[in-house]
């Protein structure tokens, strides 16, 4: 039974690190870049949600308005910073992410403040229980598997049924060919920014569903998510989403049978021995491409 | 309908393209030709904006487009087949040709992807093979045919024969002349076998290290023993 309860923790929690993964790995296929400042840009729309609610919006409505507020974000700062990095560096995108993770922060806590304060859940938080027994799955916990399923399902239609979508894969994979096939490859790659940062937001409003939120809050889930887009290889989308539920349940399996205190250090050991085993991780599927 | 004035093409220190004066006319296919390094990929790249010329003008279709970006290019009707590795080797065949059409200019009557397939029918049976997976010629197929998907005013065609068997090379430049012929396409050829891209051109352009060392028929310039010798290496 406690078995079952802990894979059922990990698995809405697995769901989290996966969006945030897969965010990751929009950014990273389109641009070569490691987005550090993804989880500070999560708490900035996450706060504006919270800051929507508590000024009496409907949840939904703030809800929404934070994932708009999120795919703004990152158009502007791809538009803004991003655009003028030198990439052929590739120490200086770093560089620039980490800072505008400081900057990120810095600014909330000025805006926002930097005591905790608690979200609202959208759903219940008490488990489904059938009979006598509980089972360690709450309305909310399937609310969170279920849309993050549904974006990952939109997003896979995105780049494989349409247009737009092609257009973006091509520019990620070669921009020469694609501006020389007449897309306008800046926009797809403000685009591609954008939408990361919306499922960046995503993983953040349900992070903080029924917790308490902080300028730090997204710290642990960088962590736990980077490692989780580099086990699916970092280039796969769908090696984003596995990588994020072993991630999830792995952990949670940990810290219910070993401790929480270990949680990060076997975070550490899951990625040392992925790398060991598949350096290029699980789902590498790069061909010639040098990076 | 192409016409370059006093180009200069630099890479840093290194000058690749010195002041070069070029007609491609309409509904013609002009050769430039030279010997490695003279600057023909240059050309074609400072042509179609992924390069940007340091100095000249350059008019396509009688507008100035020496600061176009490449997609606007693409777009005004310019189809540049790049040298060497012009297909997205991470799509399918198909998603390639679908990309190719979608860059397209409304000149001409729209080449379908069927069409294409009737031309070199191995995109047909590789449909939905990932592009690392083709040979280098049919890669030098699927970029060829990629390019008449767009249905372009200009073709910018960079060694469009290299690795390819003489039978298929027949068959492409075949395929190029009819559109010339039949569409008035208009084409920039470049290729390192002087002999057969002679044959195929209107005009050519003997390019030596990055200048215009000899512009004129065709017919004349394969006539001509001593520049042959000197620039074309037959
Ligand atoms: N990216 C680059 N950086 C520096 N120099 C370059 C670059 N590309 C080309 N060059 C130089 O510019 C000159 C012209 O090169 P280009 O590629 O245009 O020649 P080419 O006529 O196409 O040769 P080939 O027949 O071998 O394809 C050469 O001296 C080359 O070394
Ligand atoms: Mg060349």
């Amino acid at each position: 039974m406690q078995l079952i309860n802990t894979i059922l923790g990990g698995l809405s929690l697995g769901m989290v690190y996966a969006a945030f993964a897969l965010a990751l790995v929009l950014i990273w296929q389109s641009t070569r870049i490691v987005n550090f400042a993804q989880a500070p840009m999560a708490m900035v729309t996450t706060f504006i949600a919270l800051t929507l609610i508590e000024s009496g919006m409907n949840y939904w409505v703030a809800f929404v308005a934070a994932l708009v507020a999120g795919f703004v974000l990152g158009a502007l700062v791809e538009r803004l910073i991003i655009r003028y990095v030198d990439h052929d560096n590739h120490i200086n995108p770093v560089i620039l992410t980490l800072g505008l993770f400081i900057v990120l922060h810095a600014v909330a806590a000025v805006i926002f403040g930097s005591n905790f304060q608690s979200f609202p859940a959208p759903f219940g938080l008490t488990g489904f229980s059938v009979g006598d027994t509980t089972f360690n799955l709450t309305p909310t916990s399937v609310f969170t598997i279920l849309i993050v399923i549904a974006v990952m399902a939109l997003l896979r239609l995105l780049f494989l049924k349409t247009d737009l979508g092609l257009t973006m894969r091509a520019a990620a994979f070669n921009q020469e060919v694609a501006r020389i096939l007449g897309v306008r490859v800046n926009r797809t790659l403000t685009l591609g920014w954008a939408l990361a940062s919306v499922v960046g937001s995503l993983s953040g409003l349900l992070i903080a569903a029924g917790g308490l939120v902080h300028p730090s809050y997204m710290d642990g889930v960088v962590v736990y998510g980077f490692v989780a887009a580099v086990l699916g290889g970092l280039d796969s989308p769908a090696g984003a989403v596995v990588g994020g539920l072993l991630m999830g349940v792995t952990l949670s399996l940990v810290s219910g049978y070993l401790g929480s205190g270990l949680v990060p250090l076997a975070a550490l050991i899951v990625l040392v021995v992925v790398l060991l085993v598949r350096p290029g991780g699980l789902f590498s599927t790069s061909t010639e491409r040098t990076v | 309908m192409l016409e370059l004035d006093g180009v200069t093409s630099r890479y840093g220190p290194v000058t690749a393209l010195q002041d070069v004066d070029l007609v491609a006319e309409a509904g013609r296919i002009t050769a430039v030709l030279g010997a490695n390094g003279a600057g023909k990929t240059t050309l074609l790249r400072t042509i179609s904006g992924l390069h940007r010329a340091d100095a000249g003008t350059i008019r396509f279709d009688g507008r100035d487009i020496t600061r176009l970006s490449t997609d606007q290019m693409t777009r005004a009707g310019m189809a540049h087949v790049p040298e060497g590795r012009g297909v997205i080797t991470e799509l399918t065949v198909k998603e390639n040709l679908r990309l190719g059409a979608l860059g397209r200019s409304t000149h001409r009557d729209a080449v379908s992807i069927d069409d294409v397939v009737d031309l070199f029918p191995i995109l047909g049976d590789r449909s939905n093979a990932l592009a690392h997976t083709l040979s280098g010629g049919e890669r030098q197929m699927l970029v060829i045919g990629r390019a008449l998907l767009a249905t372009p005013k200009m073709l910018l065609l960079d060694e469009p024969s290299l690795g390819l068997a003489p039978r298929i090379v027949s068959q492409i430049f075949g395929v190029i002349r009819q559109l010339v012929h039949e569409q008035g396409l208009t084409v920039l050829l470049v290729e390192q076998n002087a002999r057969s891209a002679l044959s195929i051109a209107d005009v050519g352009v003997v390019l030596g290290l990055g200048k215009v060392v000899a512009q004129d028929d065709a017919a004349i310039l394969a006539a001509d023993e001593n520049l042959r010798h000197a620039y074309l290496g037959y």
